[in-house]
């Protein structure tokens, strides 16, 4: 069993117990443990079940690379799925459940798959998809849905805070093992700003657990001493809890900081993503251990060998009574060395080289330890925990020799060096043969902005995995990556290590019936076989294979698979490795949570709302809003119990007879001066701008140089050198930055300035047959029609508010726009408002006002317009200059195509029965294309109910346009009969345009 | 996520504080332009593997267009200069040439 | 004429920093290329000297700053404003200049406190430790355009008015006790 030690534990605190519940069990674990060392202690070895065989699972490792022991912590609010037992640290309260089984750990119905696990080898999801169609949707999908998958989401929106922040340094130090901490003081010596994050809650990495020796100290000591040497510089900060999940272009780094994972409710945040522009980045992340490919080596029970010794030293765990070790190297013997130190079980070290005599094997010889070298485990026994393993030779197919009973096996198969960070940005690897790992390959490493090396590799990282190799190599990672004069390494004890002997197969020669016991992937359940599968069926890239047989593509995403994933694929080839090539290492490092990445932006600032200086009385209104960009305008205001047609049409009719106000504040404004400016603005519109009377206003078009039209709105000349430009609502921020870009990349020596003044004045359109009346009412400027007649402006005051009046109208009423300083906008809809109660004025939104517009004739960017229609195909030939020599677009609108005369171009349609046209409606022509679908001649663009028509009318774009008028089209209709409609002006209200004139 | 000194406030901006603008150096072709020329002003895009002279926004900043010159597979930014500018500066394109003796120019 | 509103009420939070909605206050937008005749003489008309790049130079209750390499932010009392365009299109009287009034375009904030910094640490891709004392810096915070310096008791920010009231509610997310950067 596994279980509690009686004394050591270098991480815990035994003076704190805690309280924590697993599957609904209460369970006491120590302050300082991780919740797998919790569980192991109280003998849960069973912590999960794999994917798709949901074959039992335990804790294979001891820290990130954990593929196995994935929990669902908290509840409700709180749930966070997928977490892993080993990188989580146990607190008071922790609730915990496993995941991926059914009906419970246990006892487990998906189980029955390991029946069916020939049935479903390596690409069967693809091939299932394949055919037969029927099958999937019918038999596999339902089944794989209901066993399939990992933790369940969350229903709840999430309870936790999170925040992003900003950080900058010169060098940035991943990892705080001791190479780390030495890269750190060799980079901060000079001065430099350094930051060193370490993603687990200590200090020190492996060095400790194994036992090394440094500047004469215990590891520990050095690694304290070393700690508070940074922690007394000013220029160096240390993060804990803080894993580098990915870097990326020119020194951005993304960590993800535990903030407050070990102590919920303390109103800290849950989790910070820290954004970091470092300008060189020492990734001094260590190395992992691989474990050994031999049957049954997935049995809750089978360790990597450090993760054994992990559980030992720091957390005082054994995880089981006797212990087989499993090795190719001399490393492991230190796990059967610290097993013994700690009064255990280790019944044989099976050592898969012919000879093991080195100082670690001697070692272990002398403390009694049984070693039996060219020796493998031809299997495990157990199916819930390891029972046994059965000997066999190595170099055979797998005959029994004999077995041994065992509730633990520590397996080794090396060490890859974590080469992630020195990946993401396109570091390339080299294959070291003596070590067989892949490490980062000085040569070619990713680069910065200027074309410097980006990322050091330092430690174990960069494949030194000795102690005293790795302290010597990270001094010198830190002061290059600081650009800083070197500083002398600490000193470690060498120890020396007679070297490995690959074994990628255990045995060599192991039968099938073997090699599909054999797990590479634990949490996607691949096998030796599938990749040997895959290989036969012809995938020979390592990134087809990955994807076909879903090898490295859990959430683990291979840390423990990959390089003996890569070396089986090789085998099947008949290749080397480095033949077949790595997949490529993405960000992140270790999952980072989705509140992580979201930060701040969620609930009220999930995005910039942007309020018009209007917005709060539109609220209080009862307005429905729409977005507008990330503008939220009124889309009709419902009073009583109407619906929004109901309202909407209310708004129309009030303002057709009577009064209505638009919010209109969210129009772009851009001030054009200059003594270019005429000229310039003559280049943005297709009309002649420069000719426009002071004090006249003139609506234009504006058009990029592919022709097609972008923006219109109203120009007003303020002054001999100054206009003022309306866009759109969309338009202000592009149609600024586009003009910007004109005068700044192209014309630089015109002599024009732009302002953008959107936002400083809040904008009311007063429109309807008593616009006039209300105005007098307030007070104030002459709005007589002889002082401001149509198409004019004028300045002044009204209700002793400072206002600028233009005489325009987008719904075709007699209309005044009142320009206001937006501190004065809510003070003067107010007065308006109270001023026109005995005149019945109403506010209307943007449905209205786009409805009258429709029932004007009036064309609106977007709905008209979808990027591929120009000026003259809405007949809009009128405001485009003939005379002008050039202007945005002119030349591309000479395009042969552009001036086809088969171009679809604008009219209005009526429906025969008054019925509206579905939005997106095409216009029947006859026959069919070569695709045999019904050939098209026209579209609908804008169609509504005219509540002043009483009927539905409609723009949209017809081949031969207006000239067709008086003939009778059909529009589809989804599963409805087409809709007939005539082709008419599309001015449907006041042609001859008395009423906005008046 | 680049960076860009941007070359009329001398900030080192991050990304995030600009907008791209695409090729730079491009001709404009208008009125009188023949088919050929006005397409490949408005289509032609060189999109190299290596040398890429680039239009960019200070958008959130200073609000200036400038351009710069950048290594579209290394990343590497061999210098930014004004967008006021028919070609880029003689001594970016030596040192272009200093470290990419391959590259055919800018035209 | 009654007094002018700020965008979002004068509005204040308190958390391990304080952050104040100020204003609202005089704000001119001045295009003007640097070597045009009279410019220095404009700005010290209206009490103002002409800043260097990327500086902001306070004077009592009024500032300028260089925004670009032609164009400065003026910030002068509210009711100043109107004089104050007079005396600089006087000033500049026949050199190409615009000067805008954006008093009403702009909400503005105060970030104060021993840990003010941290608040725009986490919103800004901006070094804020190597942020010198009078450094103006535009940039982004968060989703939106912001300005902002530090002067000696915090920092003051300038964003849009229309997102006066996501401004607000980001800063107080920032500044919010607990959150503090240790
Ligand atoms: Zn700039």
């Amino acid at each position: 069993m596994s279980t509690r030690l009686s004394k050591g534990g270098r991480l815990i605190d035994r003076a704190q117990a805690v309280e924590f519940s697993f599957n609904g069990k209460r369970l006491r674990g120590f302050a300082g443990d991780t919740l797998a060392a919790s569980l192991l202690a109280n003998d849960q070895m069973l912590m999960g079940r794999s994917f798709k065989y949901h074959r039992a699972r335990g804790a294979v490792a001891s820290g990130a690379e954990e593929p196995n022991a994935l929990v669902n912590l908290g509840r409700g609010a709180f749930l966070e799925p997928n977490q892993r037992a080993t990188t989580t640290e146990t607190f008071d309260g922790l609730e915990a459940q496993s995941q991926n089984h059914w009906p419970s750990l246990e006892m487990d119905i998906g189980v029955v798959n390991n029946a069916l696990a020939r049935f479903l080898p390596g690409g069967f999801y693809y091939k299932t998809f394949i055919h037969p169609r029927a099958a999937w949707k019918h038999v596999f999908e339902p089944i794989i849905r209901k066993a399939a998958g990992l933790g369940p989401a969350p229903k709840e929106m999430d309870g936790d805070r999170y925040e992003q922040a900003y950080a900058f340094c010169d060098v940035l130090v991943a990892g705080g093992g001791i190479a780390g901490l030495q890269a750190a003081l060799a980079a901060a010596a000079d001065g430099a700003r350094v930051m060193v994050l370490e993603q687990t809650p200590v200090w020190g990495g492996r060095a400790p657990v194994d036992g090394d020796v440094i500047d004469g100290m215990a590891a520990d000591l050095w690694v304290k001493t070393a700690v508070q040497a940074l922690e007394g510089m000013p220029n160096v900060t240390l993060r804990t809890r803080c894993m580098v999940a990915g870097v990326y272009d020119h020194g951005y780094v993304l960590a993800e900081d535990r903030v407050a994972d070990h102590t919920p409710g303390d109103g800290r945040p849950k989790k910070r993503l820290w954004r970091i522009r470092a300008k060189r980045i020492v990734a001094a992340t260590g190395a992992l251990e691989r474990p050994l490919s031999f049957a049954g080596n997935d049995v809750p029970g089978v360790m990597l060998a450090s993760a054994v010794r992990d559980y030992v030293v720091n957390w005082a765990v054994s995880p089981g009574d006797r212990t087989v070790i499993v090795t190719n190297n001399d490393d492991a013997y230190r796990t059967a060395i610290a097993l013994k130190e700690a009064g255990l079980s280790v019944p044989c070290i099976v050592d898969a080289r012919a000879v093991a005599n080195g100082p670690l094997p001697t070692q272990a010889r002398a403390l009694g330890i049984r070693v039996e070298t060219g020796k493998g485990i031809a299997k495990v026994k157990g199916t819930k925990r390891v029972t046994g393993v059965t000997l066999c030779m190595q170099a055979g197919e797998g005959a029994g020799l004999e077995d041994i009973a065992c509730d633990a096996v520590a397996m080794s198969g090396g060490w890859s060096p974590v080469v992630h960070l020195w990946s993401h940005c396109g570091g390339k690897l080299t294959w070291d043969d003596a070590h067989a790992m892949f490490r980062p390959d000085a040569t070619r490493p990713p680069i910065s902005h200027d074309g410097l090396a980006m990322v050091y590799p330092a430690g174990a990282a960069n494949g030194a995995l000795k102690a005293a190799e790795a302290l010597v190599d990270a001094a010198l990672a830190g002061a290059s990556a600081a650009w800083a004069n070197p500083i002398a390494a600490a000193q470690a004890d060498m120890r020396e290590e007679a070297a490995l002997e690959p074994v990628w197969i255990m045995p060599q020669g192991a039968s099938y019936k073997l090699r599909a016991k054999m797990w590479l992937d634990y949490q996607n359940d691949v096998k030796v076989s599938d990749v040997q599968l895959a290989a036969r069926e012809g995938y020979e890239s390592v990134e087809h294979t990955k994807r076909y047989t879903t090898l490295g593509m859990a959430t683990d995403q291979g840390k423990l698979s990959n390089i003996n994933g890569l070396a089986v694929l090789a085998g099947a080839l008949n290749t080397d490795i480095p033949n077949v090539g790595t997949t490529t290492f993405r960000p992140p490092y270790t999952p980072v949570t989705l509140g992580a990445l979201a930060g701040e932006a969620r609930g009220e600032i999930f995005q910039p709302l942007r309020r018009s200086p209007i917005h709060a009385w539109n609220e209080q209104a009862n307005a429905y809003f729409e977005p507008v960009g990330l503008w939220r305008r009124p889309y009709c205001f419902p009073r009583g119990g109407e619906n929004h047609a109901q309202a909407i049409e209310r708004e129309i009719l009030n303002t057709r007879i009577g009064v209505g106000m638009l919010d209109a504040s969210t129009l772009g404004k851009l001030i054009v001066k200059g003594p270019d400016a005429g000229r310039f603005l003559d280049m943005m519109y297709t009309n002649v701008m420069s000719s426009l009377g002071i004090g006249k206003c003139r609506y234009g078009l504006m058009c990029n140089e592919n022709g097609f039209l972008s923006d219109d709105g109203v120009v007003v000349r303020l002054a001999e050198d100054t206009w003022l430009c309306h866009t759109t609502t969309g338009g202000a921020d592009r149609i600024h930055a586009h003009m910007e870009d004109w005068l700044q990349c192209e014309w630089w020596d015109w002599q024009v300035y732009v302002a953008n003044v959107t936002e400083e004045y809040a904008q009311i359109a007063v429109a309807g047959p008593k616009a006039r009346a209300l105005l007098e009412k307030l007070g104030g400027m002459d709005v007589s029609a002889e002082a401001l007649p149509f198409m004019s402006f004028a300045e002044g005051t009204l209700g002793g508010l400072p206002v600028r009046a233009y005489r325009i109208s987008f719904s075709g009423e007699l209309s005044y726009e009142l320009a206001v300083p937006a501190s004065f906008g809510l003070e003067l809809w107010e007065k308006l408002v109270a001023a026109g109660a005995d005149l019945g004025v109403m506010p209307y939104g943007t449905e209205a006002m786009h409805i009258m517009r429709a029932e004007k004739g009036f064309i609106m960017i977007g709905d008209e317009t979808d990027g591929t229609v120009i000026p003259q195909d809405l007949n809009l030939g009128w405001a485009i200059s003939k005379k002008k020599a050039d202007y945005l677009g002119k030349r591309g609108q000479e395009r042969s195509y552009l001036a086809s005369a088969d171009r679809w171009t604008l009219a209005g349609f009526e429906t025969l029965d008054g019925s509206v046209i579905p939005d997106g409606a095409y216009i029947i022509a006859a026959g069919v294309n070569a695709n045999g679908q019904g050939n098209t001649q026209g579209r609908v663009t804008s169609t509504y109910y005219s509540p002043t028509l009483k009927k539905g009318i409609a723009m949209g774009l017809i081949k031969g346009g207006l000239a067709r008028a008086g003939e009778v089209v059909e529009f589809t209709k989804l599963g409805a009969s087409p809709v007939k409609a005539r082709i008419v002006d599309p001015v449907f209200y006041d042609k001859e345009g008395a009423k906005q004139n008046g | 996520m680049l960076t860009l000194e941007c070359p009329y406030c001398g900030v080192m901006a991050d990304e995030t504080e600009l907008s791209p603008g695409y090729e730079a150096h491009l001709k404009r072709y208008g009125p009188g332009s023949s088919d050929e020329e006005f397409e490949a002003y408005m289509f032609a895009r060189k999109n190299p593997k290596g040398v890429h002279f680039e239009r960019w926004r200070h958008a959130y900043g200073c609000g200036k267009w400038f351009l710069a010159a950048r290594d579209t597979a290394t990343l590497e930014v061999f210098g930014t200069y004004p967008a006021q500018s028919s070609a880029p500066p003689q001594d970016l394109q030596d040192k272009i040439k200093a470290k990419r003796p391959d590259w055919k120019g800018y035209k | 004429m009654a007094n002018p509103v700020a965008p979002w009420g004068n509005a204040q939070f308190d958390g391990f920093a304080k952050v104040t909605e100020i204003g609202p206050l005089g704000m001119i937008t001045l295009r003007a290329k640097r070597d045009v005749a009279g410019l220095e003489a404009a700005f010290a008309a209206l009490g103002l000297t002409l800043p260097d790049p990327r500086r902001i130079v306070i004077a009592g209750d009024k500032a300028a700053g260089w925004m670009s390499p032609d164009e400065y932010l003026l910030i002068l009392p509210y009711g100043a404003v109107n004089d104050a365009l007079a005396s600089l299109a006087t000033s500049l009287a026949g050199q190409h200049h615009l000067a805008a009034n954006v008093s009403d375009a702009r909400a503005v904030f105060r970030i104060e406190g021993d840990k003010a910094d941290q608040v725009l640490k986490k919103i800004a891709p901006v070094d804020i430790d190597t942020l010198a004392v009078g450094e103006l810096r535009r940039s982004r915070a968060a989703q939106v355009a912001a300005a902002f310096w530090k002067d000696g008791q915090g920092y003051t920010l300038v964003c849009f008015r229309s997102v006066a009231g996501y401004m607000m509610g980001l800063l107080s997310h920032s500044a919010t006790s607990g959150s503090e950067l240790v």
